[in-house]
Parts: C-alpha cells; structure tokens; sequence
C-alpha cells in the first residue's frame, strides 16, 4: 500500500508551481495534440513522417537545456559537446559491435551514460569552484569548440577506436540504426512509423518526468538557486549538489538527442559541435520561453519547423533570420515569444475588461 | 649554442603565444571588467578589423594605417552595437550573453552573404631572419611589440588621463559616480567602443598572418574567454598575468605535440584554474590586497 501512495504522490507532481498548464482542460487540450501527433503519419507521407522525427530529435536537447537555463538558471553554452560525444560513442559502440541482440540499444544506454559522466565531471569542477552564469558558459562553449577542433583532424587510419574510423572533418558514418530484437527477424528502426512512435513515446514519457522533476524538492530548490543562490543556501541547500544534478540531467538529454540523431541519419560530424550548431539550442529555448518545459516544448519545434522552411528557400538567409529573432526575442519578449504572446493577449483582455 | 638557440625558439614561441593570448583577449577583457558584459561577438569585431584593414591596405594605405583604421571600424560598430542592443540589457547581464551571440550569428552569415566565403589577404611583411639554424617571422616580433605596447598604453590611459578615472570611478560605484556628474552611459558606451576597437585591432594586426573567412573570429574566441576567464576582471592584473602563464603552457604543448595539443592543454588549465581560483588570478590578488 505505501508504494500506491507514493507512485500516486509522484503522479501529483505532474501539475505544480513550476509548470504551467493544470486542471483537466490542460490535460484535455494534451490528450488532443498527443492523439493528433499519434494520427498525424496516417495523413503525411513517410518522407515527412522521417523529417518529424528529425525534429523530435532536437526536443530533448532543448528540454535539457531549458532544465539547466530555464530551471537551474546557469547558462550552459555547451550542451553541443554532450551531443556529439554521445553521438560519436554510440557510432563506435554500435560499429564494433553491431546491431544483433539488442546491442545497439545496450549502446545508446552506454552512450548516454558516457555523455553525463563527462558532464559530472565537467561540472564538478564548474559548480563546486562555484562559477557563476557568465563563466559557466564561456567554459561550456570553449568545450564544445574545442571538441570540434579535436574531432575534425581526426582524419586518417591512426585514428580509428576498434574497427570505427573517425574520419576527421567528413564525420563518421555507416553506423546501424537502433535495432530491436524480436522473435522472428528484429526491428530496425529506420526514420519511418517505428521510429516515429518510439521517439514520440520516449519524448511524451521525458517531459511529464520532467514536469515531475521540477516540481519535485529537487525542481523546487533549483529554482530557489536560478531566483537567490545566496538565500538557498543560506536555508541550508548545498547549491552545487543541485545545480550538477540538474546539469547532468540536462546534459544526459543532450546526449540522448545526439544518440537519436545519429542513429536517425546514420553519421555524425564534427560541426555538429561548432559555433553554429552550439548556438541553435540557445535560440530555440531562448525564443519558445525557456522558463517552462512546456513552452520549450512547442517554442522549439516551431523555431525548427521554420529554420527548416528558410533553409529550404533561401538557405543563406536562414541563420542571419536567426539571429536576428534571438536578438529581437531577448530584447522584447525575454520570457520567450510563447509567453510573450500569452502576456500581451492577457493584457489585452484585462484592458477590455476594464473598459 | 645549441642550448642557447634552443632558449631562443622557446622565447619565441613564448612571445608568439603570449601576443595573441593578450591582443585576442584585451578586448574581450576591458568589456567584461569594466561592464561585467561577455560579448559573444568578439570574434565578429575582430573579423570586422581584418577585413577593414585588409580592404584599406589594398586600396593603398600603409599597413600601419590600415591596421589603425581596422580598430576604428570595429570600434564605432562596437558603440552603435552597444546603443541598440547592450543598453537596454544591463540589468540583465546573462541576456547579454544571449544577444550579442545572436549579433554574432547575423554577422558571420550577413558577411558571408555579401562578401563571399573569402577575402584576398596580404601577404606577411617583413619577411624572416635566421638564427641558428631556424628561420623566424620578423612580423611575429612586431606582434609580440604591439601586444606589449597595446598593455602600456591601456595602462596609461586608465591611469593617466581623465576618462580612465571617470571609467575607474563608473566601475567601482555607478551610482554614486553618476551622482557626482558623471555620464555614465557615455562612459559605458566609450568602453564597449574600446573593446571592441581592441578586438578589430587584434583583427588587424593578425589579418596579414591568416585566411580572411567569415568565421574567422571564431579561432580567436577560445584563447580569448580562456585568458579572460584564467585572469578575471582587471586587465592589468589578471589579463597580462594570464596570457604569460597560459603563453608557457601553450608554447610548451604546441612544441611538443602540435597546435592542437596546445589548445587543449589551455582548456585543461583552465578547468583546473576555475576550481583552485573561481575569481581568477586578479581576483586573488586583489582579496588578498584587501
């Protein structure tokens, strides 16, 4: 009996302070976008069905970011590091030692797994010689650039991890995809149905853990640290417990994103780590609102719905459109263009109500 | 002999890795001490210096000229770039970060867009001198000059002339500063206009030493947040001190294992630096002052 009380006081945790969104028209208005994405492969071609899963894909990096950022209030710049390092440990995994028994999803936990600790150990040495917000991304981004460079003049055969080459600036490719084992012939998820359910599944069951978790003690200390650290800790919290616990969560997910991602295409490369690719994660929290899971959640996938829509028509421009809505979102909607809009339509309301 | 020009190629080494240490990272460092602002476009003003004075120098200018017209560019670009996008920000210093890493983006691609992927450069000067058996650049020394110069006249300016104490008495207490008369907003705009002509300088300096890319600011950002970051908030203090410590151990790991091994050896020490000092070098001194 007390396991039932306390799953259901986990279940409670759902819906608290630290999210928006309660009460069963929250949940209903849930339940309909969860049956929509569920349907939406019966109406899009397989083409489309793929490229949705590439977006899935980006959404746990953003929701591990917005965990760091949003929640914990330290601006990681690096989240990329933790991507391509889980990305290129599950090519080398998954080449040495193939796709049979399940292996390749042994090696996405593995990777996954690589990515936090390298996290943990990244981060003891940020929090626990107690940098703050500035710092913390100047080191972050310097990781992740560096990574880059080392990864790119990886060319040749001397550098090579069992039979996986890492092939310098070209990237590696020809790992397998994520392979489930199952009686009579396994399942290999390419970029089409299967792939589109499991990634959705695993998104879906991520973010209500992570609704849980931030309003959790845990979720609620973070955000106690990102409002005063100094208060929290005067309250008797050591901060730097908190703050690399969420950062390794935060930065697991990106793994997580990097193993899919990988797996998705079958390659990874060394500028999936640069300058670029490390600022991209920034805008789409940035601009969705990174303060709430939720708004992270729809905010990046429309950034990434329509940096791929410029892309496709005028390719050159998309990054400077980019920026220019980084710029423009931090200076008028620093909450985000979610709430932002939400804000600006209330006041409205109010305005009229008055009147 | 040997030992002698063995000394004389670390020295060099040393110097060379010193100067860029300190010319990338100045820039970075009169911002973030004196406004406590990462400007993530540093990269973006250092690209703006090469490619103005690299422009200036094939349209006839002498190269010293060119250079110093480099630095200018970049530094009214820095104070219009403060006006729209830094003012409104100050009281939310993460922000900052966030925003001029968005300005950055818009330039790289902007410069992309209208200038094409590259830019014919001019060649090193001066040629080279042997000693010893090695051959050595003669535009490196001039480097290793001017970063040193560059750190005396920063040091003269902030202690010798009026805006280095209106600037000196902004950081230490805007408030009461502005009290006493003081323009506080044009100070804060003068500085990002010095840092920013610092960078373009930087960029000047070592245009005729690179390829001129877009994305060229990007090699310079490593260095420059590592020393920052190793140094802390004072320049004279911190910043100096910092790119000779990190110059030993860049010039000693690129010698032994490569560029590479260089780079990642400066970001192992800084790691290890934040843990043992988290306000930097300038930060222990100055506690320990107080």
């Amino acid at each position: 009996m007390a396991d039932h009380s306390r799953l259901r006081a986990a279940l409670r945790l759902i819906e608290g302070p630290q999210t928006i969104g309660r009460g069963p028209k929250f949940w209903m208005g849930f339940a309909i976008v969860l049956a929509g994405a569920c349907a939406y492969p019966m109406f899009a071609d397989s083409y489309d069905v793929g490229n949705n899963v590439y977006f899935f894909n980006w959404l746990f990096m953003a929701m591990g970011l917005s965990l760091i950022w949003g929640y914990g209030g330290s601006l990681s710049f690096g989240q990329t590091a933790f991507f391509g390092v889980a990305g290129y440990c599950y090519g080398v995994l998954t080449i040495n030692l193939g796709d049979a028994y399940g292996l390749t999803l042994l090696s996405t936990l593995i990777a996954v797994g690589f990515s936090a600790l390298f996290a943990a150990v990244l981060g003891y040495f940020l929090f626990f010689g107690r940098i703050n917000g500035v710092f913390l991304g100047i080191v972050s981004l310097s990781v992740t650039l560096v990574l880059e460079r080392f990864m790119a003049q990886t060319a040749g055969p001397q550098w090579a991890i069992g039979s996986a080459r890492l092939n310098g600036f070209n990237g590696m490719g020809g790992m397998p995809s994520l392979t489930i084992p199952w009686p009579g012939g396994s399942i290999v998820l390419f970029p089409d149905l299967p792939l589109y359910y499991l990634t959705l599944a695993l998104l879906v069951v991520i973010y209500l853990a992570l609704r849980m978790l931030v309003n959790s003690r845990f979720g609620n200390v973070l955000v106690a640290i990102r409002e005063n650290p100094q208060r929290a800790e005067m309250l008797g919290y050591d901060i730097r417990k908190f703050q690399l616990g969420g950062f390794v969560i935060g930065s697991a997910l990106a793994g997580l994103s990097g193993v899919l991602y990988t797996s998705w295409g079958n390659y990874i490369t060394p500028a999936s780590m640069g300058m670029t690719a490390a600022a991209l994660p920034i805008v789409w929290v940035a601009v969705g609102g990174r303060g709430d899971l939720t708004t992270t959640l729809v905010g990046t996938l429309a950034v990434l719905i329509v940096f791929q829509r410029l892309t496709i028509h005028g390719s050159q421009y998309a990054l400077v459109v980019m920026g220019i809505l980084l710029v423009v979102t931090v200076l008028v909607a620093p909450r985000g263009i979610v709430m932002g809009v939400a804000d600006a339509s209330s006041r409205l309301i109010r305005r009229k109500d008055t009147r | 002999m040997d030992i002698f020009n063995l000394i004389f190629s670390f020295l060099y080494q040393f110097g060379d890795a010193f100067a860029f240490l300190v010319l990338s990272a100045c820039g970075l460092a009169v911002i973030f001490g004196m406004m406590g602002v990462i400007n993530l476009a540093h990269g973006e003003f250092i690209m703006c210096g090469a490619y103005v004075s690299t422009s200036a120098a094939h349209a006839g200018l002498p190269l010293p000229l060119a250079i110093i017209a480099g630095a200018v560019a970049a530094g009214i670009a820095g104070m219009i770039v403060e006006l729209a996008v830094i003012r409104p920000l100050y009281q939310r210093p993460l922000d900052t970060i966030v925003a001029t890493w968005g300005i950055s983006m818009i330039v790289t691609q902007g410069t992309l867009i209208v200038l094409g992927p590259s830019m014919q450069g001019v060649g090193t000067p001066f040629g080279s001198f042997t000693l010893g058996g090695y051959s050595y650049s003669v535009y490196r020394v001039i480097l290793m000059i001017a970063a040193v110069g560059t750190l005396v006249l920063l040091w003269l300016m902030f202690t010798r002339t009026r805006f280095g104490l209106l600037s000196r008495a902004t950081i230490q207490v805007p408030h009461v500063a502005e009290a006493m008369g003081v323009n506080t907003n044009l100070i804060y705009s003068l500085t990002f206009g010095l840092g920013a002509g610092l960078a373009g300088l930087a960029g000047g300096l070592y245009a005729p030493t690179m390829t001129l890319v877009p994305t060229m600011g990007a090699s310079f950002m490593v260095e420059a947040f590592v020393t920052v970051v190793v140094g802390g908030a004072d320049i004279f203090l911190g910043t100096a001190p910092a790119a000779a410590i990190l110059g030993i151990i860049k010039a000693a790991l690129t010698g032994w294992q490569g560029q590479l091994a260089g780079q990642i050896g400066l970001l192992i020490a800084v790691i290890i630096v934040i843990r043992i000092l988290p306000r930097g070098i300038s930060g222990k001194i100055l506690k320990e002052r107080a």
